[in-house]
Formats: structure tokens, sequence, C-alpha cells
């Protein structure tokens, strides 16, 4: 396989407690701590072991956001990552936008394998990559949790509901993944130097001919109904009576 | 007239939950009028399942080999088809629905609404992002076609009784070779399933094996109870990926939930927060399961459980 591409979202990092603005405009982001999408970093991993193992030649990392999610894609070439594509663009991108964006660039790169998160955690939509392989005609294999490449086919394992799914694919294809797929590895002071020098190619979203929408408009933001806090009971006694006074047990 | 196709999730033998809950979600568009699509090898009895969901219209099967596992790529084309006669598509965000719906949407060239949680006018719908931290209303175009996903957990299913009509339909579409089914390893349980168990016992990275975990096991089989986990407890070994709660685990609305030795992060409590009573068991009072839990009793867990469960018996 030559060309791996792999999406890097940047997101509001998961430690965060986000917050919804008073005036329900949305969550506040400024000054709130932005990392990649935790998916992506395995997405990322996988695809690096991938051209370890000399099954890939190259990986590409993609991100399509601001001028700001360089960061991210500095971070995914100091873990590994051979080159990086930035689409940037200074609005928010709907899946299906996002999705055709990655096929162009799969177009373009004459990619064999499209790695994604299974979602990205600030929209939660679980999307992006069941669209790209719609519209690319190829095989999805989301919630991956287990890939293994023969030739131009893989088996890949995912985790379903009632347990593991094993399904083979043809490639090229696309692959979700979810996060008992792999470890990502920690980024070490010198592969940081190192990534300074790799090539980031920034193409405006203009340039690709995706022209965004029909979009699933957000109106308004709320914070979520809060659960109160209840009682503390004092042993297993107090615990067993509290259940009963409920009609649970 | 509003028509709303929902995509039944089944697994040849049975019907899912999951389509009455879609059902009972499609009921709250106004002047709804709903089918449910069977897909599959032989869905007789399945489509029969269907059928009694109310207020259904009608029930069509689409029934042919290709299509005896659900694989997206191959189901999609053909729910694209016979999107034409319908306004609205509608799936369980479950992960039959979750991997099937966006290559659905993709194909009919509009984006999906995920997670539906409830109806707030014909485009016009809430929905869950930053792990439930905020709650979108999103409007979709008011021309295009609405592909939707259904927070499942968001409803309760749709009422039986009915006995609306089945008709076997053809879809005349290629399908792809490209992806085959290998195989499913079903997590054997006779314990209550996940998502329609009215108590669960859930166990978290505390309990520090796999050996331990036969103590919630118990808890569960004496309250009649179906059992979770957290992703420290899966991830460590103790317990199968499939009892996942939380964001990227199952979401879930039991009557009863039991927390045991879980902190209650955020992407876990996202899970749980449709739970009617929430139980938490942990050593450390400052654990932030406390703050959502309606009982919550302070101890170790190694000692409270066993006590817990012969106090149960
Ligand atoms: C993208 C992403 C998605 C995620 N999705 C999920 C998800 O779907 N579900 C999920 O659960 N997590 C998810 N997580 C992980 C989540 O952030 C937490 O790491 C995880 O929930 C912690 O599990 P835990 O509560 O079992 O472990 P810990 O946080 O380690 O908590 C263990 C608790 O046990 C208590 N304890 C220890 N010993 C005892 C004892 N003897 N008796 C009583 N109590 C004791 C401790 O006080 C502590 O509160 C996700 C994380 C990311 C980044
Ligand atoms: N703006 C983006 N930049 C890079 N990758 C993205 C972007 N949006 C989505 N993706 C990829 O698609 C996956 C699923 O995103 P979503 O469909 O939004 O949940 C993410 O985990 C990323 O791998």
């Amino acid at each position: 396989m030559d060309k791996i591409l792999v999406g890097l979202k940047r997101v509001v990092d998961y430690n965060v407690r986000v917050q919804v603005k008073s005036d329900g405009s949305g969550v506040e982001t400024d000054g709130v701590k932005m990392s990649i999408n935790p998916f992506d970093e395995i997405a990322l991993e996988e695809a690096l072991r991938i051209r370890e193992r000399g099954d890939a030649s190259e990986v590409i990392v993609v991100s399509i956001g601001t001028a700001e999610a360089q960061q991210q894609l500095r971070t995914g070439l100091a873990m590994g990552a051979d080159r990086a594509i930035l689409v940037e663009t200074s609005d928010a991108i709907d899946a299906l936008s996002g999705a055709r964006v990655f096929k162009e660039i799969v177009d373009r790169e004459g990619a064999d394998m499209v790695i994604l998160g299974k979602q990205a955690i600030d929209d939660d939509n679980s999307q992006t990559g069941q669209m790209l392989a719609a519209i690319w005609g190829r095989p999805q294999a989301t919630f991956a949790s287990e890939v293994v490449l023969d030739g131009d086919k893989a088996k890949v394992t995912r985790e379903v509901d009632v347990g593991l799914e094993t399904i083979e694919i043809d490639l090229p294809a696309v692959i979700t993944v979810d996060l008992r797929l792999n470890e990502p590895r920690y980024v070490k002071l010198p592969d940081i130097m190192k990534a300074k020098k790799k090539p980031l190619d920034q193409i405006p979203l203009g340039d690709l001919g995706v022209t965004p929408g029909p979009a699933v408009n957000a109106v308004e933001f709320a914070p979520p109904e809060a659960r109160q806090r209840g009682i503390t009971v004092d042993d297993v006694a107090g615990l067993v009576s509290a259940l009963k006074d409920k009609g649970l047990v | 007239m509003s028509k709303v196709l929902v995509i039944a999730e089944h697994d040849g033998a049975a019907l899912n939950p999951s389509t009455a809950k879609c059902v009972a979600c499609a009921t709250t568009i106004d002047g709804a009028k709903i089918d449910i699509v069977v897909l599959g090898a032989s869905v007789s009895g399945v489509a029969s399942e269907a059928a009694g969901i109310s207020p259904v219209a009608r029930v069509l099967t689409v029934e042919r080999a290709e299509n005896e596992h659900a694989i997206a790529a191959v189901f999609a084309p053909q729910v694209a088809a016979l999107a034409d006669d319908y306004d609205y598509v509608f799936g369980p965000s479950t992960a039959f629905g979750k991997d099937l719906m966006p290559r659905v949407a993709a194909l009919l060239g509009v984006n999906q609404v995920s997670d539906i949680m409830s109806v707030e006018g014909s485009h016009k719908f809430k929905r869950p992002i930053y792990a439930g931290n905020a709650i979108v209303t999103v409007e979709a175009p008011g021309d295009s076609k609405v592909v939707a996903t259904v927070r499942t957990a968001s409803y309760q299913a749709a009422d039986g009784g009915n006995s609306a009509p089945i008709e076997s339909t053809d879809v005349n579409v290629e399908l792809p070779t490209h992806t085959r089914f290998v195989e499913l390893q079903a997590g054997q349980s006779d314990r209550p399933d996940l998502q329609t168990a009215s108590k669960v016992v859930s166990g978290g990275r505390a309990l520090a094996s796999e050996e331990n975990f036969e103590m919630i096991f118990k808890l569960a089989d004496t309250i009649g109870a179906g059992v979770g986990s957290s992703r420290a407890a899966v991830d460590a070994g103790y317990i199968a990926p499939e009892t996942q709660v939380g964001q990227t685990g199952q979401i879930i609305a039991p009557d009863l939930y039991i927390a045991i030795g879980i902190s209650g992060a955020i992407q876990h409590l996202t899970g749980i927060k449709d739970a009617g009573t929430i139980v938490a068991i942990n050593k450390d009072e400052e654990a932030p399961i406390f703050e959502v839990a309606d009982i919550g009793l302070v101890g170790d867990l190694f000692q409270i459980v066993p006590e817990l469960t012969d106090a149960l018996s």
C-alpha cells in the first residue's frame, strides 16, 4: 500500500468541562485547552504501525479548520506522520462537506486507505468516515478494535452492541477507530524538533472546489438538565431501606 | 403529511427494541405517517413483530440473500432508493444505526441529524454534543429529506397492539461485494440486555481484577440486573467491551443504576443521565459520581458489595 490519510480534528481537550455561553450562542472556547480529537490519535497510531511494519510507504495527516489546527498537525508530525495538509476554513464545516474534502484529497494523493476517528468529541456526530466511504463508493469498517492487513484486503474487528463483529474489506477503504484499537505513543522532544522541518501544506477550502452545505445548523445551545445530588446513607442497611422506599428492590 | 421511514434493527430472529423507540420519536413529528422497513435474508418473524408496533402504517420487507448480515455498504443503497417516497428516514443511534445512517445520508446528499433527543418542529431537533455537556437545537434544511439517528435512551418504546399490513418489496439497485461479513462473537450472557434492563449494576477500575468482577455479577443476578462497566474496567481486561457505559459505549436509561468503584468521569456520566435512580458506592467521598447520585454510600466496595448482596438475597 502506498499512502494512508489520517484525519486530525482540533477539538476542546477531553478533560475540559465544557460550558455553554450564557447567551446560548455556543460553548466557551476562549482560553480553553485544545487537542487532537482522542480517537484521531488512535487513528494516527494505527497508520504509523502499518507503515512501520512496511505495509504502507507514507502517512499523511489532514485537518480541516483554522490556521490554529497547524498545532495539532505538528503534533501528528512529531508522532511520526510524514506530511501534513491543512484545509483552511474559518467556518465550522459540516460532516458531508468534510467527507467531500477528504474525497478530494484521496483523489489528489491517490490514497489507499483513510483512517478516521469514530467520532469527534465536540460535535459527537460520528458521520464523516461513513459519508466518505459512501461518496467514494468504497468499504467502511467503523468502530474498529483490530485491523489485520492481508495484501489488498483487510480483516477488521468492530465493536458493536452485542460484542465483536469481524468483516473483510477490499482496499481502498475507510476505517474509523474505537478506543481499544491501540494506545497512541507519546511524543518525544527531539521528534518535536524534527517535525518542524516536515512539510505542512495549507490549502484554502475554496481551492478544493467544495462548497459547504446544506448544513444542519445550530440554532441554540443550552446546558443539560442537571441532576441533583441526592442523599448519603451511612451503611448497607441504610442503602437497602432507601431502595425499598423507592420500590426498586 | 410527513412520511417517515424507520429502518428496523434486528438479528434475523428478533426485532431490537431500538426500533420501537425510533417509532416513538417519529410519532412526535406533526402528521407523521410511519412505515418500517425490514431488510434481511428471511424476515417474516421480525416483520410481524414490527407490524405490532403502534401506530405503524405499513411494514416493508426487502428480502435477499445479500441482506443476511447488516453490512452498511450493502444496506445503504437500498435504503437510499426506498427513501424516495419519504420525508424522514430514521434509524437508532446504536452501533447498527450509527454505521448505516450516515452512509444513507451521504447517498442522499444531506447531512445527518445525530442522536435526536426531542423533536422541536418539522425540521428542528435537540441533540447532545460535547459528551452531553451541551444540548444544541439544530435545524435541518427545510427543503430536503431529514436523515437522523434517534437517541434511544430518550424514548420509551412505542406501544404494541397494532397489526399493520406487511408488504414485500424489491429494490433494484446494484449491491457492492467489497465488504463481507466474517463472524460475530456475541457476548454469551443470560443477563438482561443493557438497553432494556430496568436495573443495571456497573463496576469500575476499582474492582482491580476479572475475578473480583464476579462480585458485580453476583449482585446483579440477585436483583435481576444487567451488568455494565466503565472504560477503565474494560481497558484493563476485567470485563467485555460491549458492557461499557458512556459516551463511547452504551447510553442507557434503566430505572436503577448502581455504580460501584466508578469515579464518574463526564464520559461515563453521559451514558446514564437518563437513569431513574443512580446509586454510587465509592470509597472517595469527593468522587464526582456523588454529584449526580440519588443515593450515595461512601466506603470500601469489597466490604459493601458482598454485604449488600446478602441483604438483598
Ligand atoms: C474520548 C474518550 C471517551 C471515553 N468514553 C468513555 C465511556 O464511554 N465510558 C467510560 O466509562 N469512560 C470513558 N472514557 C474514560 C473516562 O474518562 C474515565 O477514564 C473512566 O470512566 C474511568 O473509569 P473508572 O471510573 O472505572 O476509573 P477511575 O477513574 O480510576 O475510578 C475508580 C474509582 O474507584 C474508587 N475506588 C477505588 N478503590 C475502591 C474501593 N475499594 N471501594 C470503593 N471505591 C473504590 C476510586 O475512589 C475512584 O473513584 C473516555 C475517555 C475518552 C478520552
Ligand atoms: N475538521 C476535521 N478535520 C480533520 N478531521 C476531521 C474533521 N472533522 C471530522 N474529521 C474526522 O472524522 C472523524 C469523525 O468526525 P465526526 O463525523 O464529526 O464525528 C474524526 O474523528 C476525524 O478523524
